[in-house]
C-alpha cells in the first residue's frame, strides 16, 4: 500500500508529556497548592517536629512533679502546672507525641484491615462481600463511641486495647469506601486481564487495584487520622483512654478543667485548659486543609485558564 | 438557495438582513492553544473556514487532529484549558470572538446549536425529553411553551421517531442510543437555528442504527435548510451529509473541495492514503483442520439466556470474523470460549480435546494458549503500568522469564509490533490510540497463544491506524500461524482480515462460511441488512440505500 506520508507506529503522536522526576512534579503541583494547604502544610510539619523531637524541646520531664500544683504562668513553668504540679508546656509537647502517635498507629491499622477486607470483597464478590459488608452494616449501627466505651470497660483501658478497639471500629468506615472504589476497578478488562492469565488474588489486588485506588484512599487516610485522634481526646477526655501518667491532650482537658473558673482571677488560668484544646483544634484543622487540597487534585477537576 | 423556512426562525435572524451571498459562518486565521503539562501547546495552527447559508461541511481527520476544537470555535467557544491566540469568527455579520461570554450566550442554542457525540452523556437523566428539547426555544423567547411543545412532536416527527406525540414523555434511559441522538438532533433543531454542529454523532452507534439517524439528520437539515458542520473520522458518514469536505491535520487544514470532487480526484498524498485504507483485503483459504470448535453452545447472563445453541469452527491460523449488530451475542461468545461465562450447555474443544467451562479450573497452558485483545485499549492496560511491565507480565507469569532476558525479549516483542525500546518506560497514557493497541497486541504475543479473540481491536481508531493494526495482524498470523477469533461489526475490516465469517443475530448463528460465499447474493435477510447498511464511498448511496429500502416496504 503506497503511504506517502510514510505511516509509522512508533511516530503517532501520544499525548505531550515531557519527563520529569517525582520531585519536579510535586514541586509544581506544590507551587499550585492554595493559601489554606500550605498553612494546613506548615502547622503539620511543625507538629511532626515537635513531636519527634519532643525530648530536647520539653523543658521538663513528662511525668515530673512539681510542689505547686495549678501554678501560675511564670518564667519556670511558661504555662504553668497542673492539679498535681506537672508543667503544662512541657506535658503539651510529649502529647503532641503520644496523640499523634497512636492515632498514627490506629488509623494504620484500620486501613490495612478495612482496606484489606475492602479489596477481597470488590474482586470476590458473591458470598464474601455479602458476609463482609454486612458485618460492617452491623457494627456501623452502632455508635462508635458508645461502642468503643463498653468495649473498653470490659477490657482494661491499655494503650494496646484503645489501638486495637478504635482501628477495628474505625476500619468499618475505610472498608466501605475501599469497596466502592474498587468495584469500579475490578471490572476494568485489566483486571479480567489478569484473571484471565490465572494470577493470584494477592497480585491482583496489590498490582493491578490498589495503584489505581490510591488517591482516595490517601484523602481518606488523611481525615480518618483527624477522627481518630478526636474520637481518642475524647474517650481520654472522658478517661477511658491513656491512662496516666502518659500525657495526652484529650485528659489534660479534663484534668484542667476546673481552671477555667478562676479566669475572673487569673486570665491566665483560664486559658490553661483551652491550650490543650486548641492543639487538638488546630491541627484538625491542618489536616483537613491538606486533605481538601488533595481531593480537589484527584477530583480530576480542570482549573480553568 | 432554498429560503421557504419562514417557520419561525429566532428572532436574531428575523432582524438581521440574510443575504445569500454573504456568507454565513466566516472564521479567520484561527489559532487555538491547549494548556496541559505545565505549557501551551498549539492545537489549531491558523484554519479559515466559509460556511454559507444552507450548506453542510463535513470535517475529517484523525483523532487529534483538532476537528473538535475547531468546531467548537465555530460558536466562538473553547474548551476549559483552551484559548483563542488570534482570529476571527463572524457570525452572520458579527465577530463572536469580539463579544462578552453573556452576550456569545444569546446565540448559543438558539442561532448556533451542538449535538454531541454520545447524546446520553449530554441528557439530564432526571427531565423528561419534551422539556429538555425545548428547553432553548422557551428560554430565549423564540415560542411560548405551548407552541415549542406542539413544534418539537413535529420535529420528533420528521426525524421519524417512533409514537412522536408521546415519546417526548419519556426519560433519557427509556430509549435507544439512535432514538435518544435523533432527540437531541430536535433539541437542536427546537430554536432552528442558522447552524448546527455535529461532532460525530453516530460514532457510537451500530451500523444499522446510524443508516437511519444518517437518513433523518440530512432529512431535517435538508427541511429546514440549516447550515452544518460535520465532524467525523468516517470518510463514508462524510459523503453522504455534506457538500464540501475540509480535511485536517496536526491542526492544520490539508485541503478542501466539493464531496463530489474531494471524493473524485483527492489533490493532497495525505488525503489519498485516507481514501484507499478501505481496500485492503485478505485472500481467503479454506481449511478443515479446526484449532477451536464450539459446539450447541447455550448460555445466559443470570436467568437471560444469550446463547441459543451456536456452533463456530476455527480453523487452525486462519481468521474466522463473526459480524452482527451489538447485542447479537458476539462478545458472549468470546467470554464462554474464555472461560469467563461457563456456557449453561454444549462444549468447547480446543485441539480436540473439551476445555473446561469454569476459568478457575483450565491449566495455566489452556489459559496461555487463548488470549484475548479488547475493544478499548484505554481500559486494557493498568494506566499505573509502564510498557515493559505491561508485556513482560505474561513472559514473567507463563515462561518464568527474569531480568535481562526479560528485557531482552520485551524489545523483541516492541520491534515485532513496529515500536522501538524507547517505549519501554511509557505509561498508558503517554500513548496513542494505535500504539495501545499495539501495546496489547504485545501482551498477547508474549503469551505465545494459539488463538487470539480479537473484540472490535479497530473499531475505536481512525482509519489510517486501524489499517496499520489489520496489517499487523496479518503479518503475525502469517509468521506465527495464530488463528483469530475477529469479532467486528465494520464490514470493511472484515473483508480486510477474515478467511471465514460467522453471521450472528439475536444468540444465533445466523451462517458460517467462506468470505467469498457469505459476502456474495443470495443472503439471509439479516445479512442483507446488514451489508447493506454499510455506508459506502459514494454521495448517493444513501440516497439510493433509502429508495431501495422504501420500494421493498
Amino acid at each position: 500500500m503506497n503511504n506517502p506520508d510514510g505511516y509509522s507506529a512508533s511516530a503517532e503522536v501520544g499525548s505531550v508529556r515531557k519527563r520529569r522526576t517525582r520531585a519536579e512534579r510535586w514541586w509544581i503541583e506544590l507551587k499550585k497548592a492554595p493559601l489554606s494547604a500550605w498553612f494546613g502544610m506548615i502547622v503539620l510539619s511543625g507538629y511532626i517536629v515537635v513531636a519527634l523531637f519532643a525530648p530536647l524541646l520539653a523543658p521538663y520531664g513528662e511525668a515530673e512533679v512539681f510542689p505547686t500544683p495549678f501554678g501560675p504562668w511564670d518564667e519556670a513553668h511558661r504555662f504553668g502546672t497542673d492539679q498535681i504540679g506537672r508543667d503544662i508546656l512541657s506535658r503539651l509537647i510529649y502529647g503532641a507525641r503520644n496523640t499523634m502517635g497512636i492515632a498514627l498507629v490506629t488509623t494504620l491499622l484500620s486501613f490495612a484491615i478495612g482496606g484489606g477486607l475492602g479489596l477481597v470483597a470488590a474482586i470476590r464478590r458473591g458470598w464474601v462481600d455479602q458476609l463482609l459488608s454486612r458485618t460492617v452494616d452491623v457494627l456501623m449501627a452502632i455508635p462508635s463511641l458508645i461502642f468503643a466505651l463498653v468495649l473498653l470497660s470490659i477490657f482494661k483501658p491499655s494503650v494496646v486495647s484503645l489501638i486495637l478497639i478504635i482501628a477495628v471500629l474505625d476500619s468499618t468506615r475505610v472498608f466501605r469506601l475501599t469497596r466502592s472504589v474498587a468495584v469500579s476497578v475490578v471490572v476494568m478488562d485489566y483486571v479480567e486481564v489478569a484473571r484471565l492469565r490465572g494470577e493470584k488474588l494477592s497480585w491482583v489486588m496489590k498490582k493491578e487495584i490498589l495503584p489505581n485506588i490510591m488517591p482516595p484512599l490517601v484523602a481518606e487516610f488523611g481525615l480518618r487520622f483527624s477522627f481518630v485522634f478526636l474520637t481518642i481526646a475524647a474517650l481520654s477526655f472522658l478517661g477511658v483512654g491513656i491512662q496516666p501518667p502518659t500525657a495526652d491532650w484529650g485528659s489534660m482537658v479534663r484534668d484542667n478543667a476546673s481552671l477555667i473558673q478562676f479566669a475572673q482571677y487569673d486570665i491566665k488560668a483560664g486559658f490553661t485548659p483551652l491550650l490543650p484544646a486548641a492543639a487538638i483544634g488546630l491541627l484538625t484543622v491542618a489536616v483537613n486543609f491538606v486533605v481538601d487540597w488533595f481531593l480537589h487534585k484527584t477530583s480530576g477537576l480542570r482549573d480553568e485558564h | 438557495m432554498n429560503t421557504s423556512n419562514s417557520h419561525g426562525r429566532g428572532h436574531g435572524s428575523n432582524n438581521s438582513q440574510s443575504h445569500d451571498d454573504q456568507p454565513l459562518l466566516r472564521m479567520t486565521d484561527i489559532r487555538i492553544e491547549g494548556f496541559s503539562d505545565e505549557q501551551w501547546h498549539p492545537i489549531i495552527k491558523g484554519v479559515d473556514l466559509t460556511l454559507r447559508r444552507g450548506e453542510v461541511m463535513g470535517l475529517i481527520g484523525e483523532s487529534g487532529a483538532g476537528k473538535s476544537t475547531l468546531g467548537l470555535a465555530a460558536m466562538g467557544f473553547a474548551r476549559a484549558g483552551c484559548r483563542f491566540t488570534s482570529g476571527t469568527v463572524e457570525f452572520d455579520g458579527t465577530d463572536l470572538l469580539g463579544l462578552k461570554e453573556k452576550e456569545r450566550r444569546q446565540y448559543w442554542g438558539t442561532r448556533i446549536a451542538y449535538v454531541a457525540q454520545s447524546a446520553a452523556a449530554a441528557f439530564n437523566p432526571a427531565h423528561r425529553l419534551i422539556d429538555q428539547t425545548i428547553e432553548s426555544a422557551s428560554r430565549s423567547h423564540v415560542r411560548n411553551d405551548a407552541e415549542s411543545r406542539a413544534d418539537a412532536v413535529e420535529l420528533y416527527d420528521s426525524l421519524h421517531l417512533p409514537d412522536p406525540e408521546n415519546i417526548g414523555q419519556r426519560y433519557p434511559h427509556q430509549v435507544s442510543g439512535g432514538q435518544l441522538q435523533r432527540v437531541m438532533t430536535a433539541m437542536a433543531m427546537s430554536a432552528r437555528p442558522d447552524l448546527i454542529i455535529f461532532d460525530e454523532p453516530t460514532t457510537a452507534l451500530d451500523v444499522t442504527t446510524q443508516v437511519e439517524v444518517l437518513a433523518s439528520m440530512r432529512e431535517i437539515v435538508d427541511k429546514y435548510n440549516t447550515a452544518a458542520i460535520y465532524i467525523t473520522h468516517d470518510l463514508a458518514v462524510v459523503a453522504q451529509m455534506a457538500d464540501v469536505i475540509k480535511v485536517l491535520r496536526y491542526g492544520e487544514e490539508v485541503e478542501q473541495s466539493s464531496t463530489r470532487t474531494m471524493l473524485a480526484a483527492p489533490k493532497e498524498e495525505y488525503t489519498k492514503s485516507l481514501w484507499s485504507v478501505r481496500s485492503l483485503e485478505k485472500p481467503e483459504q479454506r481449511s478443515e483442520d479446526f484449532i477451536l470448535q464450539l459446539k450447541d453452545i447455550d448460555a445466559a447472563y443470570g436467568k437471560t439466556p444469550v446463547l441459543h445453541g451456536i456452533n463456530i469452527d476455527l480453523p487452525r491460523g486462519k481468521t474466522v470474523a463473526v459480524v452482527g449488530e451489538s447485542g447479537s451475542g458476539k462478545s458472549t461468545a468470546a467470554r464462554v470460549v474464555t472461560g469467563l461465562l461457563p456456557q449453561t450447555a454444549g462444549s468447547v474443544m480446543f485441539n480436540g480435546d473439551e476445555l473446561p467451562p469454569q476459568l478457575s479450573d483450565r491449566t495455566p497452558d489452556q489459559l496461555r494458549r487463548i488470549q484475548m485483545i479488547y475493544q478499548m485499549a484505554d481500559t486494557a492496560m493498568n494506566p499505573r503500568q509502564t510498557v515493559e511491565d505491561i508485556i513482560g507480565r505474561p513472559l514473567e507469569f507463563f515462561h518464568n522469564v527474569q531480568g535481562r532476558e526479560k528485557e531482552q525479549r520485551v524489545m523483541d516483542l516492541l520491534s515485532m509490533i513496529e515500536l522501538d525500546e524507547s517505549f519501554l518506560d511509557r505509561l498508558p497514557a503517554e500513548l496513542s490510540g494505535g500504539q495501545k493497541q499495539r501495546i496489547c497486541i504485545a501482551r498477547a504475543l508474549a503469551a505465545q497463544p494459539d488463538i487470539i479473540i480479537c473484540d472490535e481491536v479497530t473499531s475505536a481508531l481512525d482509519q489510517i491506524v486501524q489499517e496499520g493494526i489489520l496489517k499487523l495482524l496479518l503479518r503475525l498470523q502469517e509468521q506465527y500461524g495464530i488463528s483469530y477469533l475477529f469479532i467486528t461489526h465494520d464490514i470493511a475490516t472484515v473483508k480486510a482480515i477474515s478467511d471465514e465469517i460467522v453471521v450472528m443475530f439475536q444468540g444465533k448463528v445466523v451462517e458460517q462460511g467462506l468470505k467469498s460465499q457469505i459476502l456474495s447474493p443470495p443472503y439471509p435477510e439479516y445479512t442483507e441488512l446488514l451489508l447493506s447498511s454499510v455506508p459506502e464511498m459514494d454521495p448517493e448511496w444513501l440516497s439510493n440505500l433509502l429508495n431501495q429500502r422504501d420500494r421493498v416496504l
